[in-house]
């Protein structure tokens, strides 16, 4: 127990506590901060940049949660079905999810290059564009290359672990449905689905916060740019705390992150962990 | 003199092992007249260097060598870690702020005026140079003084030029490139009309998006008054967008998203004819095997950028203070390094291996021979001498560093140049960033 504790305070409590403490003070790189209560916060509330990174935090955090969910589910239900080299697909599947962020994100770089990308020399090639697709270069075309970079990397978490929970759900309950002359529509309605959203909630919790709090893509990909408009809370804390030496600020920028991410907890633990016949009791 | 071996030191130096006299020292690699400088490293000391991966190979491998002629002549040793240039700099922030980690770190910008309390005191490094290689330029002087005291040795700037392709410049019509804005301005839109557009970086990009700098303070705009107070909303500024705007129209499409490789990348494809960069594009094309670069490297020119409205050059390059930090077991070994690699024996070799890709901060180094010798290097042999440093026209220190990082004025350019913004709004906009930094 002691030992347990101990690490949970070394690691965890410590570095969150003092990243917590610095959003409150202002302090500079090599320079001790002063306690400014909430000033920090005062003025991110009134700053156009962090205004936009907290836009463009969420909005990249639901559309590629959304199709992370959906293109994982739909992947997990195609892999549960008996295919050939069902073993080997499953492990490609996993592919992006493997290669470091980093990495990936680098090709991605490549593909979104405006000078070089493939996909714009592909087109051209094909006569189907004349000039090259400005991917990274405006800023909605960049939000979306970058939550579709994102959703790439993020579907074999959801897939594979959805893919886990439809193994557990016992086959016989399809017998019986199937007796019952329940569709396939139906059977994933009232079977599958309502017995895998434990698992949906654990997932989707975990993919909602990695997304949230994702950072070498975008610093990879963009640097926040064009005009801000791919900037996350950690990218720009980072650029603010770090490159910038203003502590104080981007540690206040992380911290605004916390209430985010708690309510994205308890709505996934209130909203589908506690439906009664989870917990043993009738179905209301 | 390179060839004092460790033992020969050690019996120069062996009366004087107590380290209480003045001995040996940077004396010995020092063998002139006018060298005054006395260090001694501190017996057993061992530095911990570390620095930004180079850019050029012949960088890397001469420090290397001149350090490894510094470790025969004082028996220190010497280690050196390279991480990414803008790697470096978090890391020294952590290493100030915790007061643990390399002796030595070879950073970038205004960071040795972030916290000149962590590091050692250099002024006698710095005069002794000074005195010795015909005084420090200015620039280095404001990146390395704080409070009237040396707190960092410049290693040096990698200074950026014009990198153009002659033959498009001339066939755009221009046989002399222009040196005032207008004619600057004409030449662009003369390349975009023979569809040999230029390109310069308009986003995040850390060294590259530099040449807004020079945009702006040539159009006698500035991001603060002599006193720190932020001015940068007023009409000079909003001059410069106008301008950058006429400016942008002209780039190849996709600038906005440019961070620093992107520029390289187009032009060794040979898809702009002009762009701003440090001689690296010239390295590759001439180090290159590929005998279409081979070819293009014959086309690639050097030019200064135009002189601004008043008719002076202001730039902003890329400097690299290196600094000893105050928990260093063995500052006068450190000192006594830094001392011998900015040496001539050891600088100027190091210079020329990099082809000039750090241009150097000593006056003296002006008349390097490798620097005429081929005229396109020329160019780079003045970036410091004419460089302007990004705290202009108050102080460096932590706002102007919190300003840049933030990208406050490539934003600024950007959103004017784009479009996305009218001058006067991207000027205000700009305005009230910059306030938050420099109201401390």
């Amino acid at each position: 127990m002691l030992p347990g504790a101990a690490l949970l305070l070394i690691f965890l409590t410590y570095p969150l506590g003092l990243g917590t403490y610095l959003g409150f003070t202002d302090a500079k790189v090599g320079r001790a901060g002063q306690w400014v209560g909430l000033e920090n916060f005062e003025y991110l509330w009134g700053d156009a940049v962090t205004r936009l990174a907290l836009f463009n935090t969420l909005f990249y955090t639901l559309v590629a949660s959304v199709f992370k969910f959906a293109l994982g589910l739909w992947l997990a239900l195609l892999l549960n079905k008996h295919i050939p080299f069902k073993a080997a697909i499953r492990a490609v599947v996993l592919l992006p999810f493997i290669v470091p962020t980093a990495l990936s994100a680098i090709a991605f770089w490549w593909i979104y290059d405006s000078q070089f990308s493939i996909i714009s020399w592909a087109l051209t090639k094909l006569g189907l564009i004349h000039g090259y697709i400005d991917f990274l270069g405006q800023p909605w075309a960049a939000r979306f290359s970058t939550i579709a970079a994102n959703i790439w990397r993020g579907v074999p978490f959801v897939a594979i672990t959805l893919l886990a929970g439809l193994q557990t759900i016992s086959p016989s309950y399809y017998e019986a449905a199937s007796l019952d002359g329940a569709s396939p529509w139906q059977q994933f309605r009232h079977v599958t689905f309502p017995l895998l959203t434990p698992i949906i909630a654990v997932v989707m919790t975990f993919s909602v916060l990695m997304t949230f709090t994702d950072f070498q893509l975008i610093y990879v990909l963009t640097r926040g740019g064009p005009l801000n408009s791919t900037h996350l809370m950690a990218t720009l804390s980072f650029q603010r705390a770090i490159s910038g030496g203003s502590l104080g600020e981007g540690a206040a920028i992380a911290t605004a992150m916390v209430p985010f991410l708690i309510t994205v907890i308890l709505l996934s633990y209130f909203g589908l962990q506690r439906r009664a016949w989870q917990q043993g009791a009738a179905d209301k | 003199m390179s060839d004092i071996k460790r033992r020969d030191f050690l019996k120069a130096t062996a009366g004087v092992a107590a380290g209480t006299a003045l001995g040996g020292g940077t004396a010995l690699f020092a063998p002139a007249a006018e060298a005054q400088l006395k260090i001694t490293p501190e017996k057993g000391a061992k530095l911990r260097v570390l620095r930004w991966k180079r850019f050029v190979q012949g960088d890397e491998d001469t420090w290397a060598a001149n350090t490894k002629k510094f470790t025969q002549v004082t028996g220190v040793d010497v280690r050196i870690d390279a991480e990414g240039w803008e790697d470096v700099r978090p890391k020294a922030a952590v290493a100030a702020n915790v007061g643990s980690g390399p002796d030595i770190i070879i950073s970038t910008m205004e960071d040795a005026h972030q916290y000149p309390d962590k590091l050692v005191d250099v002024s006698d490094v710095a005069n002794y140079l000074g005195n010795k290689y015909g005084g420090w330029y200015q620039a280095a002087k404001d990146y390395g003084m704080h409070d009237n005291k040396w707190v960092a040795i410049m290693m040096g700037a990698a200074g950026a030029t014009l990198v153009g392709r002659e033959s498009m410049i001339k066939g755009a019509g221009f046989d002399q490139f222009p040196r005032d804005m207008g004619g600057f301005l004409k030449l662009c839109q003369a390349l975009k009309a023979k569809g040999t557009p230029p390109g310069f970086a308009l986003g995040n990009a850390t060294g590259d998006s530099n040449w807004t700098f020079w945009l702006l303070w040539a159009h006698g705009g500035k991001m603060v008054d002599a006193k720190n107070n932020v001015v940068i909303n007023s009409p000079e500024t909003v001059a410069a967008l106008e301008y950058a705007k006429q400016l942008y129209d002209t780039f190849i499409p996709g600038t906005l998203s440019w961070l620093d490789p992107n520029n390289n990348k187009a032009f060794l494809d040979g898809q702009i004819a002009l762009t701003n960069n440090g001689i690296s594009v010239y390295y590759a094309a001439k180090t290159s095997t590929d005998p279409k670069l081979l070819e293009l490297e014959k086309d690639i020119q050097h030019y200064p950028f135009p002189l601004g409205l008043d008719g002076k050059s202001r730039e902003l390059n890329l400097v690299f203070p290196m600094m000893i930090f105050k928990y260093s077991k063995f500052p006068n070994a450190a000192k006594a390094y830094l001392a011998f690699m900015m040496e001539r024996e050891q600088y100027v070799p190091w210079q020329e291996a990099s082809i000039g890709y750090v241009c150097h901060p000593l006056a003296a180094y002006e008349s390097s021979a490798f620097w005429t010798a081929d005229p396109k290097k020329t160019p780079y042999r003045d970036c410091m001498k004419n460089m302007t440093n990004n705290g202009y026209a108050g102080t460096l220190g932590y706002a102007s560093a919190a300003a840049q990082a933030d990208f406050i004025i490539p934003n600024m350019v950007a959103e004017a140049a784009s479009g996305s913004k009218t001058p006067k709004e991207a000027a205000e906009r700009a305005q009230k960033r910059a306030e938050r930094y420099y109201k401390l």
